[in-house]
């Protein structure tokens, strides 16, 4: 009895020793930032960049501006679309990989492209879609087109470039949950009568449920957040929150405007992760009351 | 009969250079209880596979009550199969997942419910409609896939090793209850299992399958008694068997008596065929164990079609209705004898380890398996 205290006892105080380093982490890299930017976004905005000890809520009435407003659901739109067009091109992928002989093969092909960094890549987009890009020039030489197409500085341009730099973040969680699956369930769907699509909506998608919110919330996150694609990619029509945040900062000096809109930004992420996390969570916490009921049943009877 | 028949006719599906069928022709009756049983690779799951139509064959037909099913996709044959793993979908409820075929048909809810209750209680599962399948004993899984499975109807039934994934007690009872079941909505079962002891026990007739062949097709009794083929008698059941050359061959009654010379028991035996076959013919010959009789004295009576042998008792191996007894005889080979035990015993079986023992049956008892062409 004694012994066992005494272990427990230790047992809880190495808990605290291996968790402090990642305690220490988050509290320096994560707990810190966010109180600075909690803190400034109530506070009077400097005259050259900073800000004055000064509290106020002047930051949070700017922005209501409405040409702010419209950014706020610019992004919203532009993020949402994104968000589906990746995870319907992910899902295929992931399917095929999960399917496949040469998993490694594949997965290493999702990979390999972070190896180089994100800034590149997108300039290579620039050099594709560019009115003497790559695409544009292929047109003209198979002679589809004798003028250059309006590819690159808009919308398309932005949602194109997202797409392509998020959806690794979207195949790999949908791999791994897709590859867990039992295919048999796809021919038990068939012989039942269901047709091919049929096989895929009601009986795939609901239990790889848990994958696609994953890949949901790894991409339509960064993706609302995102302002270098939309700086080098987009236009007039693609200005988003992002770079709302990196002119108040750099240009405009107003940093509790960006500080606030960081807030906006964090607070409407964790809300769409927590929305998507309890629905998910909800579901298995009434399936494992269920279950606790058939066992005192069972103990009864 | 509710059921269609089904004619496998010259089916042949290779996987690169393994053929997992090859030529292979079965038909089955309408409402016939069907069993493919084999060892595992001998194609019986693929048979299965094509007839639901997960695999296509590389040549032959498959027909369905006389039209050839193969150009279908699965959803479109009039067949449904019960999966070895059951296959039940675990984000659907008991209700849920019999009521699934039904949904797709987009059934109205009254007669959707009146009919997947109906089912439920097929498989006395009305209790558990609400559970989840994970929280369903096999036993339980077993009968949602039948119920599942029925509930559309279909023309033929598929059975994949429905039981091989429970506890033997179990699996006589569920055994039991498919039999009853098959006789109480009388359509065409096709079972495939290992188990010979599930496939005597329930089946109208029996295809024996080996490496993608089928080696007999025939009722329990017809493939229990006269198996076609060696592999056939070794794998029903246990057996003695030996190769012999044929010495004589006499008209008996309305057989032949033969008189084999078997090297490995160093003697001629007598046994009875229809066969008459001619003297140096080189045969397989079979006694099953629980043929013959283990008397630790010298039996009386030894009639002219009597074969007898006189051995050492090497193992006892008692199971409470019977006893396996390997007796070694004077040459050395080794034969296998089952006696059951229909009398009280109050100090157990008289023949003991090490017993010298007489080992006898008659003429009538043996059969010759094949004639083994040299």
């Amino acid at each position: 009895m004694n012994t066992h205290h005494l272990q427990e006892r230790r047992g809880r105080r190495l808990g605290i020793t291996y968790s402090a380093p990642m305690g220490l982490w988050l509290t320096v890299f994560f707990l810190v930032p966010l109180g600075i930017i909690i803190l400034y976004s109530f506070l009077k905005k400097g005259l050259y960049g900073g800000v004055e000890w000064e509290f106020t809520l002047s930051a949070y009435q700017q922005m209501f501006n409405p040409n702010f407003m419209r950014v706020l659901f610019r992004t919203l739109w532009v993020a949402t679309l994104a968000t589906c067009f990746t995870i319907l091109l992910a899902l295929p992928c992931g399917y095929a990989m999960a399917r496949s002989r040469n998993q490694v093969l594949w997965l290493a092909l999702v990979i390999v492209p972070f190896w180089t960094n994100s800034l590149i890549r997108i300039y290579a987009w620039i050099a594709i879609l560019s009115s003497e890009g790559f695409v544009n020039e292929a047109l003209k030489a198979i002679g589809l087109i004798s003028e250059s197409l309006p590819l690159i500085y808009n919308q398309g341009a932005v949602i194109t470039v997202l797409i392509y730099m998020y959806i690794p973040f979207a195949i790999l969680p949908l791999f791994t949950t897709i590859d867990k699956f039992d295919f048999q369930l796809l021919e038990a769907a068939r012989d039942l009568g269901a047709t091919k699509a049929e096989s895929i909506v009601k009986v795939l998608l609901p239990n790889i449920r848990s994958g696609i919110i994953t890949a949901l919330i790894f991409t339509f996150i960064p993706i609302f957040g995102a302002y270098t694609v939309p700086l080098l990619v987009g236009g007039k029509d693609s200005y988003l929150i992002g770079n709302i945040i990196v002119d108040q900062v750099t240009k405009t000096r107003n940093w509790p405007l960006a500080s606030a809109f960081s807030l906006v930004l964090t607070v409407l992420s964790t809300i769409g992760v927590i929305w998507m996390m309890t629905s998910n969570a909800s579901e298995k916490a009434r399936q494992k009351s269920v279950v606790q009921v058939a066992d005192t049943n069972g103990g009864l009877s | 009969m509710k059921g269609f028949d089904v004619t496998v006719k010259d089916v042949s599906r290779a996987y690169g250079s393994f053929k997992a069928l090859d030529d292979v022709s079965i038909e089955i009756r309408k409402g016939e209880f069907f069993s493919l049983l084999g060892p595992s690779g001998c194609g019986k799951t693929t048979l299965l596979r094509i007839i639901a139509g997960f695999d296509t064959p590389d040549e032959g037909v498959v027909l369905l009550d006389g039209k050839n099913i193969l150009p279908l996709p699965p959803d479109k044959r009039q067949v449904n199969t019960v999966f070895q793993s059951y296959a039940l979908f675990p984000h659907l409820s008991v209700y849920e997942n019999v009521a699934f075929p039904l949904r797709l048909k987009k059934v109205p809810a009254t007669t959707l419910d009146a009919k997947v209750r109906e089912y439920l209680h097929l498989v006395q599962l009305e209790a558990h409609m609400d559970k989840k399948p994970n929280m369903l004993s096999g036993g339980q899984r077993q009968r949602v896939a039948i119920a599942r499975a029925l509930i559309n109807e279909p023309s033929v039934l598929l059975l994949d090793e429905p039981l091989s994934a429970l506890d033997a007690k179990l699996r006589q009872n569920l055994l039991v209850e498919l039999d009853h079941l098959h006789d109480q909505i009388g359509i065409t079962f096709i079972y495939v299992t290992h188990d010979q002891s599930e496939a005597l026990s329930v089946s109208d007739r029996i295809a024996v399958m080996n490496k993608g062949k089928v080696l007999q097709i025939g009722t329990p009794y017809e493939i229990y008694e006269s198996p076609a083929t060696d592999f056939v008698a070794r794998f029903i059941g246990e057996t003695n068997l030996f190769s012999a050359e044929v010495k004589e061959c006499v008209p008996y009654e309305d057989y032949y008596m033969t008189t084999l010379d078997i090297p490995a028991l160093g003697t001629t035996i007598k046994v009875t065929d229809y066969d008459n076959l001619s003297v140096g013919q080189h045969v397989s010959f079979t006694v099953r164990p629980e043929k013959l009789k283990i008397t630790g004295d010298m039996p009386t009576k030894v009639g002219k079609d009597i074969n007898l042998f006189k051995g050492i008792v090497e193992e006892p191996i008692y199971s409470g209705f019977q006893s396996k007894y390997y007796v070694s005889l004077e040459n050395g080979t080794v034969i296998k004898v089952i006696q059951q035990h229909a009398n009280y015993m109050d100090e157990g079986p008289d023949i003991d380890w090490k017993d010298q023992v007489y080992v006898s049956w008659s003429a009538e008892d043996g059969y010759i398996v094949e004639v083994v062409d040299r």
